[in-house]
């Protein structure tokens, strides 16, 4: 297993490096570099770009005068070190930048993840024990439909709602009181946690219903197997036969699904986090994208690639873990 | 992944016997009118045709059937509410609807416009009205419109450029439906040919499609297509940026696609037909059209009517970021990119009508694609 793993994580190494070139180069792919736009923006603005004529200056001080591989090679060195770059934007480190908004972004994404799973298995039994009748058919309709709105919709909707029946607006993470207070405390947890269920709801939203039929289709295959006849025929109760027996077997692909749906969840947490206004790197991503601040974007998209590698490997595990008949050497 | 389709193969009650006739007329049948009769039984997939259907036809006569050109804007007319169509009036009934004219109310106090029904202002409503002016498929000069009435007509509001929602979401189905259509052409085309070629000749061809295609899986995606968009230069043209978003959505769905297709083709690649045509002297390539390919088509159709919903998805939330679709090229994404801020969807809640067709297409879609995936297999009780 310490083998598997080791092997795992000394393949995410190439794949890593090729993420990381393809997004450097794609950030730049835009014809002119920030400093460009910048420049027309002063021009805009004030009529003359007089104030940035020091261009060139800051253009040599970021290295935009060195040609492509070379800015890349110099980039991917500072990761050893930590060292990510400086974002043009807000003129800081990419370090500074990140760290805060990657970790609401892993909080969000687990806590959407824990939530899809907690909400889809329950209803994904309930709907195959009642196949077929009025109950299922509500739920397998809401399904379908949870599948098709769009996250950020979702997000626009709720917070429309929430505006008008409690007439505040459901922004960010916390309360402005909270906002600019940068030491925790139990009120700000409170407040958290008050402002959390919104986003994990939406970005759940979605998985969760695609999840649900996926747990109503594996438990209605078990369901017809025939040790669960036999268990019936012992005369155990049938809730014995339905979570004791049949859901044991039936939970098994949905665990290996939990790699799969990673990146779906990491999506919605981008965009949803875009509508709702979240610390996440969401916005910031997008912000950085449109200002071609390639070192702060390029950084941002790699991490997302790492957090889904190793989620990927930890869903491995766990299937290896859960089902013993999964050998992997 | 385990699926729907597998409800179908649970045995819940007893088969029902066939009687000799019946397993006769079954014998008969070619394989896809026995796709057809599966399909045809579900009901929620013949209602997601019919949506579909109307949705497109809407999209490709979209000149007839919106009231007005999607770019007829009025800047006196700004966020209009929806307008009432009406039968009673105050001389009493009418057999042909009509609408009443808008009068302009300013609130005095914060100065805020508002628009009411001006009642001393009736207009008919008319089949096959005079309206905007444009050239049927390029070809045909006319200004015939499906409805429209002399007056304000907007059955669902006006945006803040004074412009018609029926209209423009009429038009923006034109972008909307077929991204998906164009991007699941694009990667059912990529995704076959690498699939095919890579678990018909195996080795190192396979093993580098298949750490490709890892590597494409192991990108977040909603991130890559906003990176990926962004990087489309301002200069391009509507239709350009169109092309770009296509492929862009294409890019990343042909792996699922490639995966499958290989699977199928390492498994039918042994079978005794082909080693028949192999030993009888065929080339590669016609083994690959003639045998392997036709195999996995049913397969290929029903994953490429379900990854059209998430491109049509993506489309849209691209587009919603502003990074998608650009005006004056509009699309429901566009659309509801002008809902983006809250204090504007509070003030105007029918800018969100828009979302209404996109949820309607993708859950016809959903259901289209589920009942396909059933009927693939009609072998199957």
């Amino acid at each position: 297993m310490t083998n598997y793993i080791l092997r795992r994580l000394l393949f995410a190494i190439p794949t890593l490096i090729a993420i990381s070139i393809l997004s450097f180069v794609i950030i730049q792919l835009p014809p002119g570099d920030y400093l460009d736009q910048k420049i027309a923006q002063l021009e805009q603005q004030y009529g003359d770009a007089s104030s940035m004529a020091q261009a060139d200056q800051l253009r040599k001080h970021y290295g935009l005068d060195k040609p492509l591989p070379e800015r890349y090679i110099k980039w991917v060195k500072g990761f050893v070190h930590g060292d990510f770059g400086e974002s043009f934007r807000y003129e800081k480190p990419v370090n500074e930048l990140i760290w805060e908004r990657l970790a609401y972004t892993l909080m969000l994404s687990i806590g959407s993840l824990f939530f899809t799973y907690m909400l889809a298995i329950p209803i994904g039994i309930y709907s195959a024990s009642h196949k077929y009748d009025w109950k299922d058919n509500t739920l397998t309709f809401l399904a379908f439909f949870g599948m098709s709105l769009p996250g950020f919709l979702i997000a626009l909707l709720i917070i429309v709602a929430v505006y008008k029946i409690m007439g505040v607006p459901l922004f960010g993470l916390f309360s402005p009181y909270y906002m600019n207070k940068g030491e925790w405390s139990v009120g700000k947890l409170f407040d958290l946690l008050n402002h959390l269920w919104v986003p994990l709801l939406v970005i759940s939203i979605n998985g969760t219903a695609a999840l649900v039929r996926v747990m109503r289709g594996n438990l209605l295959d078990v369901l017809g197997e025939p040790f669960v006849r036999t268990a019936r025929a012992k005369g155990l109760k049938e809730n014995v036969v339905l979570i004791k027996h049949a859901t044991r077997i039936a939970i098994n692909p949905l665990i290996s699904m939990l790699g799969m749906s990673l990146p779906d969840i990491l999506s919605g947490t981008t965009i949803v986090s875009i509508v709702l206004n979240l610390p996440t790197v969401g916005p910031l991503l997008l912000q950085a994208l449109q200002d071609e601040d390639m070192y702060l974007a390029g950084t941002i998209i790699v991490f997302m690639s790492i957090l889904l590698i190793v989620g990927n490997l930890l869903a491995d595990i766990a299937l290896a873990w859960v089902d013993p008949r999964i050998r992997y050497e | 992944m385990s699926d729907i389709s597998q409800e179908q193969t649970t045995p819940e009650a007893p088969l029902p016997l066939l009687d000799d006739e019946q397993e006769a007329e079954l014998g008969r049948l070619s394989y896809r009118q026995l796709v057809w009769r599966k399909f045809r039984k579900s009901k929620l997939a013949i209602l997601g045709g019919i949506t579909l259907l109307t949705f497109y036809v809407l999209a490709i006569f979209a000149e007839f059937f919106a009231p007005y050109d999607y770019q007829h804007d009025n800047a006196r007319l700004r966020y209009v509410p929806p307008q009432m169509v009406h039968f009673v009036g105050e001389d009493g009934f009418h057999i042909v609807p009509f609408l009443y004219g808008l009068k302009q109310s300013r609130d005095p106090a914060t100065t805020e416009i508002s628009y009411v029904p001006d009642k001393s202002k009736v207009y008919p409503v008319h089949i096959f009205h005079h309206g905007d002016p444009y050239r049927f498929f390029g070809l045909i000069s006319t200004d015939i419109h499906l409805i429209g009435s002399e007056g304000p007509f907007y059955l669902l509001g006006t945006d803040r450029m004074g412009r018609d929602i029926v209209s423009r979401i009429i038009y923006g189905g034109r972008v909307s439906l077929t991204v998906g259509l164009v991007g699941v052409f694009l990667s059912i085309i990529l995704g076959s040919i690498l699939g095919t070629v890579s678990g018909y000749w195996g080795g190192l061809t396979d093993i580098l499609m298949q750490r490709l295609i890892e590597l494409l899986s192991a990108f977040p995606t909603i991130p890559l297509w906003m990176a990926l968009a962004a990087a489309l230069p301002s200069t391009w043209t509507g239709i350009q940026v169109y092309m770009g978003i296509t492929v862009i959505l294409s890019l990343l769905s042909w792996g699922g696609l490639a995966r499958q297709v290989r699977g199928k083709v390492l498994s039918t690649r042994e079978q005794d037909y082909v080693l028949a045509a192999r030993a009888a002297g065929a080339s590669h390539w016609y083994i690959l059209m003639r045998h392997l390919l036709p195999t996995a088509y049913s397969h290929i159709i029903v994953i490429a009517t379900l990854s059209i919903p998430g491109m049509i998805l993506g489309e849209t939330a691209l587009s919603f970021l502003g990074l998608g679709i650009r005006p004056p090229l509009t699309s429901w994404g566009v659309l509801l990119e002008e809902a983006q801020r809250v204090t504007v969807v509070l003030n105007s809640p029918w800018l969100l009508i828009p979302s209404l067709p996109v949820v309607l297409v993708v859950v016809a879609y959903n259901f289209v694609g589920d009942a396909l995936r059933d009927a693939a297999d009609p072998y199957a009780t």
